[in-house]
């Protein structure tokens, strides 16, 4: 009897596993097709590949594209260029994003925190096609920006031609399209702080600013060290979409970074298997660096990426 | 004593709406001189004389799109391209995350497929073996190599999974003693319980679509077949090289693009205005979205 019932539930399960495999079937196929697939295409990295004679036609030649591509002065150049971009991009807006959750987090009046919130969440939503425009209006020579400059005797300022000013840009209105929407996530975190840890303070003479310092920033730090090591694994991309509607060639010195670099290179130039080379080992170093952020989440929080 | 610090207090608050406001009005101010732009005549423009209002107001420029059949083909493109990329990922997405869910006592291959979608996360083969791929697959210049590798958000299928496991299990063991199947299970009782999550996943979805100009660039080579961001990408690139390379607005009054700035303002108003037909849903949803990503096992 009860071997007959044990039988059953074997059975049982086992058609449900069949259920399960046809459900993970549509998404294994786009998987290895999307995902895995061009791992293999990796291959090209260590070939002269030539498309025509597709992956198994095609010379292989080693780490001849790796030596060249080590050897290139402008690959320091660009893998310096992606760094500072990415890690003015972390810094000032996770600053930014703080900063603005504590503060928003001040306000009373319901309408207002809303109608704010609306308005800086918007450009998170907004293509970098759409917003470029916008910077443009706004950054080139005759525009807003350089016209209020010239209010105050300066300028006026070649914001997108000049190489020394367009990191700034770049940095600058990508903190300004995201610092809302993520000061989301810090917003959340302020809201679970315990209230009677603020009333306390304040019955003990903490002012404002000692209360944030004391008992706000420790409550957000959680949150803050997960974020912070979660943008780490962003350290290699600057950001294609904002930075390949902006750029021209008169800034690439400070303004070219590792994911337009390979477009350019590897896609318009059709060198493939350069490309491809430099795309491997960003691939390799973003894999890295994401398994390293997750170690770090997992110590310094009881939270994981993956 | 007191009085002073209620008096400190009240300046600091003073301030602190001074700032919030302020950081509004700078998300703000850049979007409405774009769209005071569109609604300015191509003189003003090419003045620079438009800032936060119209100049010599007009609609010219959008009566001008209403017959501009490639901004519309575009735009039919896209608003295809949304559709059948929502659908294709919810039906992917959606049943992949249900066995995710189990044990592998329940279901024996789970961690291996666990583990191919989380290294896909971690590693691929970046931008060119995939363009070679989907040249190779016969797609480029199609609507599909917009949509299919895109077709499996892993992200996603993580999100959903961490939902289903937060619906209690006790729903499922009543529908499964009942004789359902575990398609049954997913589709009458898990996909109603999970509606919020799938309506962020959704948006993911419509938002990513809606406003990709990168598969178009590399993927279609035809601008007839250009999906909207693409189209507006390639308008705006002549004169925005002009002005970066330093000449002056002034300057370049004789080039014909510089007289369709205001029509290049109106046509990135239009497009956007899907967007923000669905951004109350966004905020709503998304912002659930962020919070679930983040507060994981």
């Amino acid at each position: 009897m009860s071997e007959n019932r044990k039988n059953r539930r074997q059975k049982a399960k086992r058609k449900s596993e069949v259920f399960y495999h046809l459900m993970m079937f549509p998404g294994l196929f786009f998987l290895i097709l999307f995902s895995y697939v061009p791992m293999v295409g990796i291959l090209m990295a260590f070939q002269d590949f030539v498309p025509a004679k597709g992956l198994f036609g095609s010379e292989f030649v080693g780490l001849k594209h790796f030596i060249y591509m080590f050897h290139l002065p402008d690959i320091a150049k660009i893998i310096r260029n992606t760094v500072v971009i990415a890690l003015g991009k972390i810094l000032i807006g996770t600053f930014m994003a703080i900063a603005f959750s504590i503060l928003l987090n001040e306000i009373r009046r319901q309408f207002f925190k809303k109608t704010v919130q609306t308005v800086v969440y918007l450009p998170h939503f907004l293509s970098w096609v759409v917003l470029a425009a916008v910077v443009v209006n706004l950054f080139s020579l005759d525009g807003s920006v350089n016209q209020i400059l010239s209010v105050f005797g300066l300028g006026p300022v070649n914001f997108m031609g000049n190489s020394k000013v367009f990191p700034g840009l770049i940095i600058g209105t990508d903190v300004w399209k995201e610092f809302g929407y993520n000061s989301v996530v810090y917003l959340a975190a302020i809201t679970g702080i315990d209230a009677g840890l603020h009333e306390a303070a304040a019955i003990d003479g903490a002012t404002w600013w000692q209360r944030v310092l004391h008992v706000t920033l420790p409550g957000m730090m959680p949150i803050i060290l997960l974020m912070g090591a979660m943008s780490l694994t962003s350290i290699l991309s600057a950001g294609f979409d904002q930075i390949y509607n902006l750029y021209s060639p008169i800034v690439y010195e400070t303004g070219d970074v590792l994911d337009t670099y390979v477009y350019r290179i590897g896609l318009v130039g059709r060198q493939y298997s350069f490309g491809s080379a430099v795309g491997l080992c960003r691939s390799i170093v973003g894999m890295a660096l994401l398994l390293g952020a997750n170690g770090l989440t997992k110590k310094l929080t009881d939270q994981k990426i993956f | 004593m007191i009085d002073n610090k209620s008096v400190g207090s009240r300046v600091r608050i003073r301030v602190t709406y001074g700032i919030v406001f302020l950081l509004g009005l700078i998300c703000l101010l850049p979007l409405l001189n774009i769209l005071s732009i569109s609604l300015s005549s191509s003189a003003a423009v090419s003045a620079n004389r438009v800032g936060l209002l119209p100049v010599d107001f007009t609609v010219a420029a959008y009566r001008k799109i209403i017959d501009d059949s490639q901004f519309w083909k575009s735009f039919g493109i896209s608003v295809t391209r949304v559709i059948l990329a929502l659908i294709l990922n919810l039906a992917v997405t959606v049943p992949m995350a249900y066995p995710l869910t189990k044990s592998v006592r329940e279901f024996k291959a789970r961690n291996i497929y666990m583990n191919l979608l989380i290294f896909a996360m971690l590693f691929n083969g970046g931008m060119i073996p995939t363009f070679i791929l989907v040249r190779n697959l016969g797609l480029l210049n199609t609507i599909w190599a917009l949509i299919l590798p895109g077709a499996l958000p892993i992200f996603n299928v993580i999100l959903l999974m961490n939902f289903f496991l937060g619906i209690p299990h006790s729903l499922e063991e009543a529908a499964i003693i009942d004789g359902a199947n575990p398609f049954q299970v997913l589709l009458r009782i898990l996909i109603p319980c999970a509606k919020p999550c799938i309506a962020t996943v959704s948006l993911f979805s419509i938002v990513g679509s809606w406003n990709d100009f990168f598969s178009g660039l590399i993927y279609i080579q035809k601008p007839e077949k250009y999906p909207i961001m693409t189209y507006i990408q390639s308008l705006s690139v002549d004169i925005q090289e002009l002005l970066k390379s330093g000449a002056s607005v002034n300057a370049l009054e004789n080039v014909t693009e510089l007289s369709n700035r205001n029509l290049n303002a109106a046509k990135i108003v239009v497009a956007v205005i899907p967007l923000l037909l669905i951004y109350p849903f966004l905020q709503r949803y998304l912002i659930t979205g962020i919070v679930m990503g983040s507060v994981k096992e």
